[in-house]
């Protein structure tokens, strides 16, 4: 069985992220694997190992992304693909997508691929379903839990957390699924799996090495903005005993309409 | 020269960041406050194998650098003293002293699962009434056929009552001319008979971690159990020291940064005067001394874990950074409650127990005053470093993680 994982190197959630110049920057913050990617991680490698599998990450980005491959490679991935690209500097996420996907055939016999639910920085959630849409593949989205995995009978059964409540989806294989906070806690990084990441060759494959031509992007941002300061003011609210606090503090919320 | 952590090294950092941050920053307040040792830590710590970070892989540990034992040690100190205080004791003064010191047939036997974290340790050095002049030591070791017969109490020590063993010095000759020369070092199983133990409470800081005593009355220890030779405890509790104080400067660096951290989060929070108080020329004196503590002590001992690395003699360079970065994290602790004002005065916010926590290490692993003699014996000439006849091993990566 072939598992791919695809993660992406973003901003640490520390970091403030602030827009200067119509560019948007987060200083010297570090650079950290996405979080949610984490736990797509770990659902790909719970299910490499349940399977005996192989697990693969990818990622597409400059040489600095391969810190997040190398983070995967410690948390447990047998192996990591970067794919960089001159060409690809801007690319929106159909752009992606149609990279990775052409990744993910390249790599080929792929059996399930992963993805977190969103990325921290773009905030779109969409290039899991984008990639599913390049490759042809069932998407699986919001996954809480891989009930059954058969990669002989090709097919997976999936418990998906939505607003409304859980569903069980039946889908074959090949899929894409996407994972949330609910499905595992992601393991950390092992010694071992740190000595193994930081020797790791990991291989640039360009767009010839995936023999596509540079995606073009649908979407562009000619304008961001930082958004508008917010006016906060701060009441205390007084009294002579708890009861009274607390009773003028319940007209207030009720006036407010907080409640 | 090279100042950058390697993928390693920084992999490291993040993962034991990661650990003490999601898991212990939570709830340490809660036991600091019951003076309690919240059950979960030395399991989770043997799990993760940060219990045997920088003992080669062959006698079950991780193989790592011992610039990545200082580097966790940071971190672990950056949330509480008591997480780096079971590297200090487990890691620093007893499993490095092993690896030092004990024959190739020890390392297996017990060495081993204290690496694999099987095996928790400690250091038995100081007696309630014997802590700097280590050489006047009561505590005895008399030699019976194949065993040694212990008798005497060890005070003030870390992990009294969770470890499983001990590293012991105690007098096997007391005729020796230099008493110095009379000691000698022991790996005790702390169940056995004749041995007890129990915690200490009422301490200013470090109430999240276990300090007590452990009493000898005819404990009987294997001959098999004697690290070095009879009359080389006092060499071996040195250079133990060595390793320990390496482990004391990086986590005091860690409780710096988290005075700093703290001083700057909060600087920026509250207003005094109609402006953030960072803005105050006062407080930015006190952030900017931090600054200037935290990153020399960092320098101080990332070049000790180098020369650990290199193979070289550090007592010096070790007894400098721990000197250094102990007194400057009380220090930083005393100027971050300063930022807090009332506020810092009280545990609603973190650094009353930094500046409690800070205290101990200007004391343990020899106080200050000790390390300014040793500096000022140096510089004048007075003290050498003469070869010991084991030292501690060069780090090789290759010969670490075959």
């Amino acid at each position: 069985m072939k598992i791919v994982v695809c993660v992406k190197q973003v901003p640490d959630s520390a970091a403030k992220v602030v827009v200067e110049d119509g560019q948007v920057t987060w200083g010297d913050a570090p650079l950290v694997i996405n979080p949610w990617d984490e736990y797509a991680v770990e659902a790909a490698l719970l299910q490499g190992e349940a399977q005996g599998g192989d697990v693969i990450a990818l990622t597409m980005g400059d040489e600095g992304a391969k810190d997040a491959l190398k983070h995967a490679l410690a948390m447990g991935c047998n192996e990591a693909v970067l794919v960089t690209d001159p060409a690809l500097a801007g690319a929106d996420s159909q752009a992606v997508a149609k990279v990775l996907a052409a990744a993910i055939q390249k790599i080929g016999d792929v059996d399930v691929t992963f993805f977190g639910k969103q990325a921290i920085d773009g905030d779109m959630g969409v290039t899991a379903a984008q990639t599913a849409r390049s490759l042809g593949w069932p998407m699986l989205s919001l996954t809480s839990a891989i009930e059954s995995l058969d990669p002989g009978a090709g097919t997976v059964r999936v418990s998906r957390s939505t607003e409304e409540g859980q569903q069980v989806v039946d889908s074959k294989l090949p899929a894409v699924v996407s994972v949330g906070k609910d499905f595992a806690e992601p393991r950390y990084p092992s010694f071992m799996g740190i000595r193994k990441a930081s020797r790791a060759n990991i291989p640039d494959w360009s767009l010839a090495d995936l023999a596509i031509a540079a995606p073009t992007s649908a979407v562009e941002w000619p304008e961001i903005n930082n958004p508008p300061a917010r006016e906060i003011l701060t009441e205390q609210i007084t009294g002579d005993s708890p009861q009274e606090i607390a009773e003028k503090l319940a007209d207030k919320i009720l006036a407010e309409k907080v409640l | 020269m090279d100042f950058a952590l390697n993928d390693e090294q920084r992999m490291v950092q993040q993962m034991v960041r990661d650990f003490a941050q999601k898991e212990v920053a939570p709830v340490i307040k809660e036991y600091d406050r019951k003076q309690d040792m919240a059950p979960f830590i030395l399991p989770r710590m043997a799990e993760l194998g940060i219990l045997g970070i920088c003992i080669p892989v062959r006698y079950g540990g991780q193989g790592m650098d011992y610039i990545s034992l200082g580097l966790a040690c940071e971190e672990l100190e950056a949330v509480d003293s008591t997480l780096r205080v079971v590297m200090s004791v487990h890691m620093g003064l007893s499993s490095m002293g092993l690896l030092q010191w004990a024959t190739e047939e020890q390392t297996g036997r017990l060495l081993a699962p204290q690496a694999r974290g099987e095996k928790v340790s400690s250091f038995g050095l100081t007696e309630p009434g014997v802590g700097s002049d280590v050489a006047a030591m009561t505590s005895t070791a008399r030699r019976d056929g194949d065993v040694y017969v212990l008798n005497g109490e060890k005070m003030w020590i870390s992990l009294a009552t969770k470890a499983h063993t001990s590293l012991v010095v105690a007098r096997t000759n007391p005729e020796a001319p230099k008493p110095h020369e009379g000691l000698s070092a022991f790996l005790v199983e702390l169940d056995s008979p004749g041995v007890t133990t129990g915690d200490i409470h009422g301490k200013l800081g470090v109430r999240a971690g276990s300090t007590g005593w452990i009493a000898f009355q005819d404990a009987r220890v294997p001959v098999e159990n004697r690290i070095g030779e009879e009359g080389e405890g006092f060499k071996i509790a040195m250079s133990c020291l060595d390793n320990g104080r390496y482990t004391v400067a990086a986590g005091a660096t860690g409780l710096i940064r988290a005075s700093m951290e703290a001083s700057i989060r909060y600087a920026k929070e509250r207003k005094t005067f109609g402006r953030e108080i960072g803005k105050h020329q006062l407080v930015q004196q006190k952030i900017a001394y931090m600054v200037q503590a935290y990153e020399a002590a960092r320098l101080l001992y990332l070049r000790a874990g180098w020369m650990k690395n290199e193979g070289r003699r550090n007592t010096r360079e070790t007894s400098l950074a721990k000197w250094f970065a102990t007194d400057a994290s009380f220090e930083a602790a005393v100027e971050a409650v300063q930022v807090h004002g009332a506020y810092g005065y009280s545990d609603e916010y973190d650094v009353e127990r930094y500046l409690r926590n800070a205290k101990g290490a200007i004391i343990y692993e020899g106080t200050s005053e000790i390390h300014q003699l040793m500096q000022a014996g140096y510089a004048l000439g007075y003290r050498d470093d003469g070869p010991l006849r084991k030292e501690l091993p060069a780090y090789d990566p290759e010969l670490w993680q075959d």
